[in-house]
Parts: C-alpha cells; structure tokens; sequence
C-alpha cells in the first residue's frame, strides 16, 4: 500500500440476495486511488457504480474483500467523517433553509456557532449562493440545489468527497458551468474525488483517473489515467488528446457491453 | 377567503332549508294537538285518530298548522330558529357563573377536553417514539392500541369514571382520562408514520456525518413527522370533546355540556339539547380552526407551506 493512497479496494466483492437470486453488483474490484486524484467512474447503467460509492462509505457492507481509507476500515473512515457524500439527488431537508442545510452536519460535528456561520458564509461563496442562504430549497433551481448539497459536503472540510452523478439531472449549459467550477475547487483544494458520471466528455474533462465499469456482474474493465494536464479550459474537449482519452473510454465502455 | 365563501353559505343555506323543511311533519301532530285543544277545527278530528296517519297527508289537510309546527315549546325537532334563540339566551343572556350559562358548561368540558387532550397527545407521542425507536415496542404495543379502540366508550367511561371515584378522584381527572384515551390513538398512528417518513437518502446522509440518534431525532425525524403530527392532533381534539362529553353522562354530572344533553333528555327539553349539541359542534370546529392556526404557523416558519 503506497503510502499517499486514500483508497485501496481488494478483490472487493458485494452480492445483493433479492427475491429473484442474488445479485452481483460487484465482482472482483481492485482499485487504488492516490490523495489529490479526481477519479471518475463511468459505466452503463446497474454496474455498481453507486454500490462501490456506497461501499467507500461504509453505507453498503462488502461481501468478501476489503476496502481501506486513509488506511482505516469504511466504517472507521464514516466514524472519523473522513469524506463529504453528495447524493445523486439533491437530499436537501425541506424545513431548512440553504443556510441551515449547510448548517446540518455542522451542527451534528459539534462546531462552535460563530465557526459554523464563518464556514457557511465561505461555501455559499464558493458554490456562488450567497445571495440564496435564506431561501428554502424549493425555492431555488434544481442545478442551485445540486450546488448547495456540494457546499454541504464541503462545509466540514473533509479530504475526500464523493459524488454519485451530482450533476444528472441538470442540462449541458448549467453542467459545464458546474463542472468548471468543480475543477477549480478541486485544483485549489487538493481534496480527493470519486465521482459517477455517465457522460463521457464530463468523465474525460473532469478526472485524472478514468474507471470504466461493465454489468453483471459489476467489474472494472479499464482504468484510463489522464495525460490531460491540471489545468484545463472547456476548449481543452476539442484537442486531440481529450478526444482520443474519450475514443478509449468509449472503447472500454463498448467492450463491456460486448462481453454479455 | 372569497373564493370559499360563497359555497359555505350555499352549503349552510341547503341544510337550514333541509331541517326547516323536516320540522314541519316531525311535529306536525303536536302541533295539531295544541290547535285542537286551542278550538280549532283539525282533520281529522281527535289525537287517537291521526296518530297513524302519515304525517305529510296531515301537513296536506291542515296547512293553517304548519306555522305552529315552527313555535312549539317542546318539539320533537325545533326549527333552527329556536336553536339559535336559545343558544343566544344561554351564551349572551346570562351571567357566565350561572348553572344555566351554556358558556359555564362549555368551559367545565373544554376544560377537561384540554386537559384530556394534552394527556393523550403527550401519551400518543411518547408510544410512537417507543414504537420506532424500539423493536420490542414495535412488535407489542401497536396491538393493543388497535384492540384499546374497538372497546365501546360508552361501555368503559362508567368504569373509569367509578374506580377514579373510588380513590377519591372527581371533576375533571376521570373526565381528561376519557378524553386522553381517545386522542392518544389517532396521534400515535399519525406520529409512528410521520416518524418513519424520511426517506433513505436523508437517512444516509445522516449517517455518513455519523450523527448520533438523538440528532437524528431532532433533527430529521421529529421535523418530518409535523404534518403528520398536525392532522393527527385534529382528529384528537374533536376525539376529546367527545369523550369529555361522553364521561359527563354516566354519573349525571350537573356541570359540562353531558349534562345539559342529559338533563335536557330526562326534561323533554329538545331546544336545549339542540343548543348543546350545536355549542358542542361549534366547539370542536373552534378546536379544529385553531390547531390548523398553529398548523399553518408552525409549517411557515419551517418553510413547508
Ligand atoms: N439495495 C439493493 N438491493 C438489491 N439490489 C441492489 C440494491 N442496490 C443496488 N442493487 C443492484 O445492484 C446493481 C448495481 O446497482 P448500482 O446502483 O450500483 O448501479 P449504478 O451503476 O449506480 O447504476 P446507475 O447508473 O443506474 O445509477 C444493480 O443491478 C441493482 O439492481
Ligand atoms: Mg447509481
């Protein structure tokens, strides 16, 4: 185990027994990610993408295999609140406002009043809603809610946050504007990333690591490191290099399905 | 406000016009009778011989009585208008320390209806967090709430009310205990469910700041269950009114609105248990009107409305 690895899964195995037989969401995964990587995953739908998330988080328990963050267990990593999740729905609770919801797991942590208020004020400015803390969620745009539930998982400034498909639902312009804005945080921050996507070019610009999954059972079929470098505007998506890093993700993501 | 107005008043027209129209065959042989005994000329002649008469044929045959059907003293259904000059006369007219101020006997029921229904909420609450929070609860206590309900109340009132006054409890405790035994039952349904209604992903999201359970709580489960809270709390206060009133009957109290309808029934006196039961239904709908008051003020500030 290298010694900056936050996550190391080993013949990780996760079987779900249902009324109709078991199913394998997770066959034999083995994956290392490093402090400071932006790891994407990509795959077709029910590859177990969220499952692995899932398991990361001590929220899906491992049938066989093991899982290790920051060198602990999941289950320690979650005691420790080691990692910021951000669900594939927003999840915001309505009787709060964005303010409180960011408040939320400040107020679980045991921050001190004036901490709390300093840290919300400065995600709110991250996430450019700072003029929104005192509206109620329903109040606000589906990609504005996506956004404060990312300032939620900032706000306690863990080192690692996982995202399950944050920006799904939202249409391209609002995405590329959210994607850009991710990067940077991510630049400036040196936190680690996981984050599910099922577009290509997201899974391409965003990450320094390219997890390509396969159904039945889940399995990673190709792992892609980025030669792209830290730094990239959104043209960097009509270069060369990005398009042939997207052309192998493709690839990958075919012969998955091939294999059937 | 204007909107629902109009409706209201046609709806409340259509029953005025529907009881009106019912007073005049509920007593029209009454009314005849009194005529008769007056000298006027009634068909047919003698009480023997209309009592198995229809009624609307006697209505049909003595018009000049349906005007009486409306003034007699003790009907067998008084017209609205003498419900309401009674409820006037008994609210408005007398001292509210007088034995005949219905106010009086509104306030010693509402007393116990409160009193009851804090019991009973409080109760209610109390189950269903040992319901959710604890297995053994969840598999017992359901049961016997359910089976609680299917026993008749007007079969256990007496009895609670003769072993509370066998310990020397009187007054408003037994009453309150009637009342608390109704309302604990819709709110422990109601909270049960408003407490399991988070969903998945914000019970995760709890987990993964590992919060403790007591913030879990505070924090998502008793705000989420508040709608469920609020619709359940209406059915218990209008539940406790009825057993306040329902404890007042078997021991012929003298105070509470129980002992107007009873005393009202021993006497013949259908205006005054008209006008009881109308101050009771106006007391529930008051009820009601302010815990959706508190409702809509509690679910704005918590941004759910
Ligand atoms: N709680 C569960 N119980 C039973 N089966 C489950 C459960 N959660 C997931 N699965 C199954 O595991 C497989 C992987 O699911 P998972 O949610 O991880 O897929 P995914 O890659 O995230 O898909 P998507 O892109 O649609 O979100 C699927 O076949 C799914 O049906
Ligand atoms: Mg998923």
């Amino acid at each position: 185990m290298s010694r900056d690895s936050v996550i190391e899964a080993r013949s990780l195995n996760l079987t779900f027994a249902t009324n109709d037989g078991p199913v394998h969401a997770l066959s034999d995964v083995n994956l290392t990610i490093n402090k400071g990587d932006f790891v994407s995953f990509i795959g077709p739908s029910g590859c177990g993408k969220t499952t692995f998330l899932r398991a990361l988080a001590a929220l899906e328990k491992p049938t066989s295999g093991t899982i290790r963050v920051n060198g602990l267990t999941p289950d320690e990593a979650r005691q420790k609140r080691a990692y910021g999740y951000v669900f594939q729905h927003a999840g915001l609770y309505p009787w709060r406002t964005i303010a409180g919801n960011i408040k939320l797991p400040l107020e679980i942590m045991g921050f001190s009043k004036s901490e709390q208020l300093r840290r919300t004020d400065e995600v709110l400015r991250l996430v450019e809603l700072e003029d929104f803390s005192k509206k109620y969620p329903w109040q606000l745009s589906g990609g504005m809610q996506q956004r404060a539930s990312i300032a939620r998982a900032l706000a306690f400034d863990a080192e690692l946050l996982l995202m399950d498909e944050p920006f799904g639902a939202l249409d391209e312009i609002v995405r590329d504007h959210l994607n850009e804005q991710l990067l940077e945080l991510w630049q400036r921050t040196d936190k680690t990333i996981c984050f599910v996507t099922h577009s290509i070019p997201e899974a391409v610009y965003l990450s320094t690591k390219i997890v390509v999954m396969s159904p039945r059972p889940g399995r990673i079929s190709d792992v892609i490191e980025s030669p792209l470098l830290a730094e990239r505007p959104l043209e960097i998506r009509d270069s060369p290099e990005f398009i042939e890093i997207a052309q192998r993700v493709r690839e990958g993501l075919r012969a998955g399905h091939g294999s059937e | 406000m204007r909107r629902s107005f109009f409706p209201i008043i046609f709806v409340i027209a259509g029953l005025l016009a529907i009881w009106y129209a019912a007073v005049v065959p509920m007593n029209i042989k009454m009314a005849l009778t009194a005529a008769e005994r007056n000298g006027f000329v009634v068909t047919p002649v003698g009480a023997k011989e209309r009592r198995d008469r229809s009624a609307m044929l006697l209505v049909v045959q003595n018009t000049f009585a349906i005007k009486e059907t409306f003034a007699l003293e003790r009907p067998r259904l008084p017209a609205p208008h003498q419900v309401a000059a009674e409820l006037w006369d008994s609210t408005i007219n007398k001292k509210i320390t007088s034995k005949r101020s219905l106010v009086f006997h509104g306030w010693i029921t509402l007393s116990s209806t409160l009193l009851g229904f804090a019991i009973g909420t409080g109760l209610g609450i109390l189950l269903a967090i040992g319901i959710v929070y604890n297995r053994a609860m969840d598999m017992s206590v359901m049961p016997w709430a359910i089976a609680s309900q299917t026993i008749p109340i007007l079969a256990i009132a007496p009895m609670i009310i003769v072993v509370f006054n066998s310990v020397g409890l009187q007054g408003i405790f037994p009453k309150a205990i009637i009342s608390a035994y109704l309302s604990f039952f819709p709110v422990v349904v109601g909270m049960v469910k408003g407490l399991r209604s988070p969903d998945q992903m914000h019970l995760d999201l709890l987990k993964t700041y590992n919060a403790s359970s007591t913030a879990g709580f505070w924090k998502l489960r008793l705000p989420s269950s508040m709608p469920y809270l609020f619709a359940s709390l209406k059915i218990g206060i209008a539940a406790s009114l009825v057993g306040a009133i329902v404890g007042e009957l078997p021991t012929g109290a003298v105070r509470g609105l129980g002992a107007r309808l009873l005393s009202g029934s021993y006497y013949g006196q259908t205006i005054q248990i008209w006008s009881a039961l109308l101050g009771a239904a106006l007391l529930a709908a008051t009820l009601v009107a302010l815990i959706s008051l508190v409702q809509r003020l509690t679910l704005n500030r918590m941004g759910m409305l």
